[in-house]
């Protein structure tokens, strides 16, 4: 039945954990709707007929607007609609909520999609471009920026979608049943090459996963494909850069952009209280916030920490970082997260998660 | 009853002064008219013009799209071609559509006005909607934009192409459309016919009301929203703009908090259209008058609270995105309330099976239809799947664009008599309505079968597989394109030749019938006092009319 009605509505194939779900839910309201759209139809069609217009039989044809009766039963009838439809609604929020929402043990794939390409980034050092390399069978979750306007990410045979919007983090998740290629399309509007900014998601078996996360040529970008050789760059520069310094994972490449953005003159890595709150053991934390309430830092408060400093800051420490919009690029941001992520072990000194030193002065009064 | 005994009884002014075309001759007559009669004849020209192009590049962007593989033309020319094709559908076509040619010929007549409570802002308004059908039009030319009509940022901010002096033209119209929305209003309020109570008001002015209520309150935040792009274009302000600090999303936000509640504009006038001629040609008042108009109202109000859903996708709040899904659902309520009456008065009434009745059958399949594919987008899990899909596509086609069409379609051949005092075929007309609709259905339904299959919108190339739904579309834009030209020009023929009109040739009792046809300059004669409602139809039309008589 799921396979006649798939087939019957140009579905997709259904290759993730969700999909059959959501299809479901697709098969009843597409069967409730159409049941009523043809109701409709019918009466208004029966009605046409046996009310078609005689030849005069009275000259006074209608009296009356109609009768109270007819209206209680539409008042029931529009009762019911309304709670059909609300039902409706309830089931798809909640599946909205798990698509919103990866599981705890997701892997994770940093995304950066730009005009008009697709770009991948592993947390054990790894890039590509166009596809995305994937083990099946388990949760994924993107991580995903653009650097230029807004794309969005849609795979149609996992039933996931999302817009990918510069200057902000986005989250998908997916889980591929089986092992096999799977297209990428971008479904927002995003200039000349739109329509050929596709990819794939290649999902792997257990091996064939193992093979690729030891390969080395995986730490290149892969070549794109012939056919879309002319739209596409070929990698950025950094990879050169990065084997020669030995960095295999995103977090070195995150503790260099860190030194190199000046990121370290005020955050410390082991743990030490100094000017902004130390990355050591501040991934996962609650901290409190200036003004009251909150925040638990994750991906999303940490990139926008980066991005926009002065909205949300730390109770304790000073408001004088600057913004980094438009200064990092998305690979270094999303390094930067894997850095204070692989410090969450590191335990805090005492009181440096508390308080700031408030400027360089005083530091340099320590110093004497 | 013979023509000549009706002319007599109906229309005693006939005789003595000419009809509003006749009235005063002359280039300078029809320019300078204050007459809103004449002016709605002028948008009438106007609005079938920008149909026209509109429907042109529809049909060129669906040339391209029979093959998947860019044939035709160019890219830049399609993306274009698909951003012009929106912004003159929806800015030039279907928001001024029904409220600025019929709302403007018939609401003073329905209301027992001599002409709106502004007859020179009328005037002022065609002016202005011509002036921004030409900036906008001059963009065009100048290089046409590519954003889309949805104008997002950043693209819509960072594109080399002529994104100002477009905005700039959709400003201007919203300008117009203001001054006609007030005009409405205020006619509605002050010129009512001694005798007309609130709940004499006919629905189809009900619906022109609500209409105006949106784009009052609706079409400055647009005004805001792609002036705001226009200065983020030439400034680099950085409002929306993420490398300057800007924020994309919030654009979003304003523009659908405009857009959404523009569907309203559009469909709203059609349910007015739709409301009137059910009952005429029931020869029956409406199931329930209050369902009506308390629906039309409705619409209205919740349209503005359920933007959001434009946006599932976009990144917003899980939270956010469930409570405009919920509120999303109570525009369906307000909509079955709407198609039940429509429905419940064809029961027991005496149809005649006509050209704006076949146009009604078709309006209320498509609506009904599309209406409940909008219950399936507002699902929200399945509208992750079908956002920006050519699902949404044709859910908005059928919804907008096809209830907009064929309430408009009714509209010119319900009142056509009263407009031009001549009949067109009706053979032709109920043969040109069947292509149309099969025209229209040909080009939309394989577009949901396409969103569900997973193709984007605003492709010009696409994966091979979504060939043949693709090739079947463009065969269905085809004929409709060819349908409409037929319609155009039935009634182009029978504006020449059609038999003579009789003063109320479908027994209907509105009261816009009660004036002569066509009607005198200044309406009526005498101001008339109303002693009835518009949809009497127990009383015989003898009896009617006596009660609409003056003094």
């Amino acid at each position: 039945m799921n396979e006649f009605l798939r087939r019957l509505l140009f579905l997709p194939p259904q290759r993730s954990t969700i999909a059959a779900e959501i299809d479901h839910l697709h098969y009843l309201v597409i069967t409730i709707t159409m049941i009523g759209a043809t109701l409709v139809a019918a009466i208004g069609g029966y009605f046409l007929i046996r009310y078609r217009r005689r030849k005069d039989p009275d000259g006074r044809p209608n009296a009356t607007s109609g009768t109270r009766s007819a209206l209680k039963a539409e008042a029931a009838v529009l009762v019911v609609l309304g709670a059909l439809f609300l039902w409706l609604w309830w089931i798809g929020y909640r599946q909205y909520m798990r698509l919103a929402i990866p599981p705890e043990e997701s892997l994770d794939v940093y995304v950066t999609g730009k005009k008009w390409m697709w770009k991948f980034a592993y947390p054990h050092g790894a890039a590509s471009v166009s596809e995305m390399y994937v083990p099946a069978g388990r949760p994924v979750r993107l991580i995903m920026t653009s650097r230029d306007v807004i794309h969005s990410f849609f795979v149609p045979d996992f039933r996931i979608k999302q817009d990918v919007v510069p200057g902000r983090y986005t989250t998908a998740w997916f889980e591929a049943v089986q092992p096999g290629t799977y297209e990428i399309l971008c479904t927002e509007y995003c200039g000349t090459e739109h329509s050929y900014m596709r990819g794939h998601v290649v999902a792997l078996g257990p091996e064939d996963y193992a093979r690729w996360l030891k390969s080395d040529d995986a730490l290149q970008p892969r070549e794109p494909r012939a056919a879309l050789d002319e739209r596409i760059e070929r990698g950025g520069p950094p990879l050169p850069v990065q084997m020669q310094l030995g960095e295999t994972t995103m977090a070195r490449r995150g503790e260099r952009a860190a030194a190199e953005h000046g990121c370290l003159r005020c955050h410390t890595l082991d743990g030490s209280r100094h000017i902004g709150p130390t990355f050591g053991g501040l991934y996962g934390q609650k901290v409190p916030l200036e003004g009251g309430g909150e925040a638990l830092v994750d991906e999303a408060f940490i990139t926008a920490s980066i991005m926009d400093p002065a909205a949300v800051i730390h109770r304790g420490f000073a408001p004088v970082m600057p913004s980094y919009l438009g200064r990092l690029e998305p690979a270094e941001v999303a390094g930067i997260v894997e850095l204070i992520r692989s410090l969450r072990l590191v335990r805090p000194a005492p009181g440096a998660l508390e308080e700031g030193i408030r400027s360089f002065e005083t530091l340099e009064e320590q110093a004497r | 009853m013979s023509d000549a005994q009706a002319q007599d009884e109906h229309a005693p002014e006939a005789g003595h002064e000419a009809d509003y075309l006749r009235a005063d001759g002359g280039l300078r007559g029809w320019l300078l008219t204050i007459d809103h009669k004449r002016i709605g004849i002028m948008f009438y020209g106007l609005v079938l013009l920008f149909l026209l192009l509109g429907g042109l590049f529809a049909m060129i962007l669906r040339a391209e799209l029979i093959t998947p593989e860019p044939t035709l033309i160019q890219a830049d020319t399609y993306n274009r071609m698909f951003t012009l094709h929106g912004v003159i559908m929806v800015w030039l076509f279907m928001i001024p559509s029904i409220p600025n040619v019929f709302g403007n010929f018939l609401l003073p007549l329905m209301l027992g006005a001599k002409d709106l409570a502004f007859p020179r802002l009328n005037l002022a308004s065609l002016y202005v909607f011509a002036l921004g059908a030409l900036v906008t039009l001059g963009g065009a030319v100048a290089g046409g934009a590519d954003t889309g009509w949805t104008f997002y940022a950043p693209y819509s901010t960072t594109t080399p192409t002529a994104v100002v002096p477009i905005v700039t033209g959709i400003f201007i119209l919203g300008v117009s459309s203001i001054m006609t929305g007030l005009n409405f209003i205020v006619t509605t309020h002050t010129m009512r016919a001694e005798g007309m109570t609130w709940t004499r008001v006919p629905l189809f002015v009900w619906a022109i009301y609500a209409t105006s209520v949106i784009i009052l309150f609706a079409t400055p935040v647009l005004g805001m929203s792609i002036t705001l792009v226009g200065i983020d274009h030439i400034y680099h302000f950085g409002i929306f703009d993420p490398a300057l600090g800007g924020d994309p999303v919030l654009f979003q936000h304003i523009f659908w908090f405009y857009s959404h509640p523009a569907v309203y504009i559009m469909i709203l006038p059609a349910m007015g259209v739709i409301s009137e001629v059910v009952s005429t040609f029931c020869q029956k008042p409406p199931a329930s008058y209050m369902a009506i108009f308390i629906s039309s109202l409705g619409i209205a109000f919740v349209g503005f609270f359920t933007w959001g859903h434009h946006m599932f996708v976009a990144g917003m709040s899980t939270f956010d995105a469930g409570v405009f899904g919920a509120l999303s659902m109570f525009v369906a309520i307000f909509s079955a309330i709407k198609v039940f009456t429509w429905v419940a008065t064809m029961y027991r009434g005496s149809i005649r099976f006509s050209t704006p009745m076949l146009y009604f059958l078709f309006f209320l399949f498509l609506f009904v239809f599309g209406g409940m594919t909008g219950v399936a987008v507002a699902t929200q899990s399945l509208d992750v799947h079908w956002h920006d899909t050519y699902f949404v596509v044709a859910h908005f086609h059928f919804i907008m664009v096809g209830a907009t069409l064929t309430g408009f379609l009714a509209a010119a051949h319900y009142w056509f008599p009263k407009m031009f005092g001549r009949m067109y075929s009706e053979r032709m007309g109920l043969l040109t309505s069947a292509a149309v609709f099969a025209g229209f259905f040909l080009t939309f339904f394989p577009q949901f079968l396409l969103g569900n299959a997973g193709m984007p919108r605003r492709y010009y190339a696409y994966p091979e597989r979504f060939q043949w739904l693709n090739a079947l579309s463009s065969g269905g834009s085809f004929l409709l394109g060819g349908a409409l030209l037929l319609t155009l020009v039935n009634l182009l023929v029978a504006l020449r030749w059609g038999r003579k009109a009789t003063p109320n040739p479908w027994d209907s009792r509105g009261f816009e019938w009660e004036t002569a046809t066509m009607p005198i300059k200044h309406n009526f004669a005498v101001p008339p006092r109303i002693q009835r409602g518009p949809y009497d139809y127990h009383l015989t039309e003898e009896e009617a009319h006596a009660r609409v008589s003056p003094g």
